[in-house]
């Protein structure tokens, strides 16, 4: 039997994936961008509506970066309004556990549970950076090291505090993070628990999700890659006396779409010379080279200076910066494909920049993502639009119902929570 | 005498801590999106100013015979912004506790769903035992106070650190925002620093309404300019009073505001004659008091020639006569 596949809508993400100059592009904050994408997946029976978030405006050398959509709502505020609009679409988004506290996180996805019906999910990211701290009373008192443990204690406290109920609210927790106790005010939400999603790809990060979350973000987009990233997480979770069903695997995915391979294949090409403008590609040169390379013609060669080995000072507020574990390495192989494909900086940058996960035309499309299934390497894909707010319109016209033939895509809601879309059992002890 | 400006405010089943008990209270609603929809979508009706939702981070009560249950306010009004056009929302929110930067980034959230229709109220605690970081014992009530208004402050300058047009997607230099346009704000109290800018673009009023009852910088001051007053409203005044002494019965309310027993016809007057520019109405008993506002009350007092018949603006600021502010960091107004 053909296992079905689960789906969610990422609202279009503040760098440079997001492209603003294209005709169709709007708003990335007035409600009404957030309600057209909302309603479009709901219409297309998407199990969640993901939001990220982001707590400082990214810098590089030293500025604000200017050169990508951006502008965030507040995730809480946003999903409930979204519950507003919506019946059945799941409510999932990003919230810190280093600037917050779990009481107030608490109440919040109890209320957002509560004023969705059961449909809220927590996506929980944990950060230490000093730069994005100058913006709370919390600054900079978390050292790196202890970001997870952080984390997994204030999902901990968390969930205490969602239990409480049964103990009409009274609670106390105790560990060396937090202290807190007292009574909790709102009763048990009709999920016991948002959904717990959790992003982090590191070994910490996989153990993480295998002991306390209930989807995992991954950004593994080749079927190899997925199978064993799927395993791999999938394996880990006996340890915690839980069951693969338990755990979701879910990568972030791109894609575009059109009438042909043959015309999605240039469609493709044409987005990514818009996702990587002449400016863009300095700056992301900038990110690998660690200096700043605001002389240079994006239409000119590469740089012959080296890249600053170390901590990364030049682009501040972004998690890309961290994936650049060897820059000289990186950087000699950049200059050897330049030279061999005669490659401007621009034409570089479009290059080596991600490709999009599917591209095709929409049978082409439902096929690879189906086999993605089949073939365990994920169990459902966060679609990434790189348009506000239509960019997943077509997907939803297009593709969700070649996956509804397939049989690997549901044609109607069959619960009402998001606990149900995603098949998990009710959160927490009731 | 010029128009003049209600608010409401609802708390759980109805200010009185008894309304739970009578016969058309919903205490099992209390945590439905349908409940808060359906109280707003009839101050709506009346034409009200705004209604104010409360809350606290506090421990709810021990006692058997009270509502206990409680929503966080700013995602009730969000939850409810997009189903109402002209009323003002105004969650309570707690400046001891929270982050200034998150509030403010929520309360500008607010102010795009609904599309000009935000503001907040202020209030402090006491307590700190949820929150395990903080030790308030040594606390006095005026050092909670100028933290608030330290609070004030960086939610007001938050709110302007993106000036109204600093989104520019000029195509030609590649640039979404004009980065000169964005602002630092570069606070530093003694309670807490913030850098800014905010994260979320200047919201559609500019500056959404701050009330408190208290002195922190706000907009609007409940016991101040905006009166305070519970009231109890039936068809003759000795119905009104016996309801109010029924429940007192049951549960003494608190003593902190006025409270109003009669008719709608006598409240009129008991208004016009305060000579308040504005009141912030508590009903006793929810939906009973705050029908008998929108029913009886709004009629009477626009039959006297001192109430709206529609609504004249579709931001809070505007109903409430407020410009849109012009923005602390720009140019032209230094």
């Amino acid at each position: 039997m053909t296992k079905q596949m689960h789906l969610a809508a990422h609202f279009p993400g503040v760098n440079n994936t997001t492209v603003w100059s294209d005709p169709q592009a709007g708003s990335h904050i007035e409600f009404s961008s957030f309600t057209h994408m909302a309603q479009t997946a709901e219409r297309a029976k998407f199990d969640f509506f993901f939001l990220a978030e982001g707590l400082r405006l990214r810098e590089q050398g030293g500025k604000i970066y200017d050169l990508d959509v951006m502008g965030r709502p507040d995730t809480f505020t946003v999903l409930a309004a979204l519950a507003a609009v919506t019946d059945r679409l799941g409510l999932t988004g990003t919230i810190n556990s280093t600037f917050n506290e779990p009481y107030e996180v608490a109440r919040q996805f109890a209320s957002l549970d509560h004023l969705s019906a059961g449909r809220s999910g927590w996506n929980v990211v944990t950060s230490w950076d000093a730069f994005t701290g100058e913006n709370f009373r919390r600054a900079g008192f978390l050292p790196q090291e202890q970001r997870y443990s952080r984390a997994q204690s204030f999902l901990d406290a968390a969930f205490t505090l969602f239990d409480s109920w049964q103990h009409d609210g009274a609670f106390s927790y105790r560990d060396e993070h937090f202290d807190i106790a007292g009574r909790f005010d709102v009763p048990r939400s009709p999920q016991g628990r948002p959904v717990i999603l959790q992003a982090g790809d590191s070994d910490e990060g996989r153990e993480f999700a295998a002991a306390s979350a209930d989807a995992i973000f991954t950004r593994h987009g080749t079927l190899t890659a997925g199978q064993e990233f799927y395993a791999d997480v999938k394996g880990r979770l006996a340890r915690y006396g839980r069951r693969p069903h338990q755990l979701l695997v879910l990568p972030a995915v791109t894609f575009v779409l059109a009438d042909t391979d043959a015309e999605a294949e240039e469609r493709a090409a044409l987005v990514r010379r818009q996702q990587v403008s002449g400016q863009t590609a300095l700056r992301k040169l900038e990110e690998v080279w660690n200096r700043d390379l605001s002389g240079h013609d994006p239409d000119g060669p590469l740089p012959e200076s080296d890249p600053i080995v170390g901590e990364n000072t030049i682009a501040l507020g972004r998690a890309s910066t961290r994936m650049h574990k060897d820059p000289l390495a990186l950087v000699a192989k950049w200059r050897a494909l330049a030279e061999e494909k005669k490659l401007s900086i621009r034409e570089l940058m479009i290059e080596v920049s991600a490709r999009q996960t599917f591209v095709g035309s929409p049978a082409t499309i439902a096929a690879a993502m189906d086999e993605f299934v089949q073939a365990g390497a994920s169990d459902g894909f966060i679609l990434v639009p790189h348009v506000t707010p239509g960019g997943l319109d077509e997907f939803a016209d297009r593709v969700v119902p070649l996956l509804q033939e397939r049989g690997a895509f549901r044609t109607e809601y069959t619960g009402e929570t998001l606990r149900d879309h995603l098949g998990l059992d009710e959160g927490g002890d009731a | 005498m010029p128009n003049l400006h209600l608010g409401l405010a609802l708390d759980g089943a109805g200010w009185h801590p008894a309304a739970w008990r009578e016969p058309d209270a919903r205490p099992n609603d209390l945590l439905t999106a349908r409940y808060w929809s359906d109280l707003t979508a009839e101050a709506e009706r009346g034409l009200l100013d705004f209604v104010t939702i409360h809350d606290t981070l506090d421990a709810p009560p021990l006692r058997k015979d009270l509502v206990r249950g409680r929503l966080d306010a700013v995602l009730i009004a969000a939850r409810i912004a997009p189903l109402t056009r002209h009323i003002g929302l105004i969650p309570v929110a707690v400046a001891t506790h929270t982050e200034p930067f998150h509030l403010s980034k929520a309360i500008a959230t607010l102010d795009y769903v609904s599309t000009g229709r935000a503001g907040v109220q202020i209030t402090v605690s006491t307590e700190s035992g949820h929150f395990g970081r903080r030790d308030l014992s040594a606390s006095t009530e005026q050092e909670l106070a100028a933290e608030a208004a330290d609070y004030v402050e960086v939610l007001r300058r938050l709110w302007d650190s993106w000036e109204d047009d600093a989104e520019i997607r000029d195509a030609a230099t590649g640039r979404f925002v004009d980065r000169e346009k964005l602002h630092y704000i570069d606070f530093t109290g003694r309670w807490f620093s913030v850098k800014g800018p905010s994260i979320t673009p200047r919201p559609p009023q500019g500056q959404p309404l701050i009330a408190a009852t208290f002195q922190v910088g706000a907009d609007l001051v409940f016991g101040g300019q905006f009166a305070e007053l519970a009231v109890f409203l039936d068809d003759t005044e000795p119905a009104a009073r016996d309801r109010r002494d029924r429940l007192n019965e049951i549960t003494p309310p608190p003593g902190d505001i006025e409270v109003f027993a009669g008719t709608a016809q006598q409240l009129a007057d008991h208004l016009v004659d305060r000579g308040a520019p504005g009141f912030r109405l508590h009903p006793a008993v929810l939906p009973h008091d705050l029908t008998a506002v929108t029913r009886d009350l709004v009629p009477e007092l626009q039959r006297r020639g001192v109430f709206r018949r529609e609504y004249e603006a579709t931001t809070l600021r505007g109903l409430l006569g407020l410009s849109h502010p012009a923005n602390r960091y720009a140019l032209g107004s230094r």
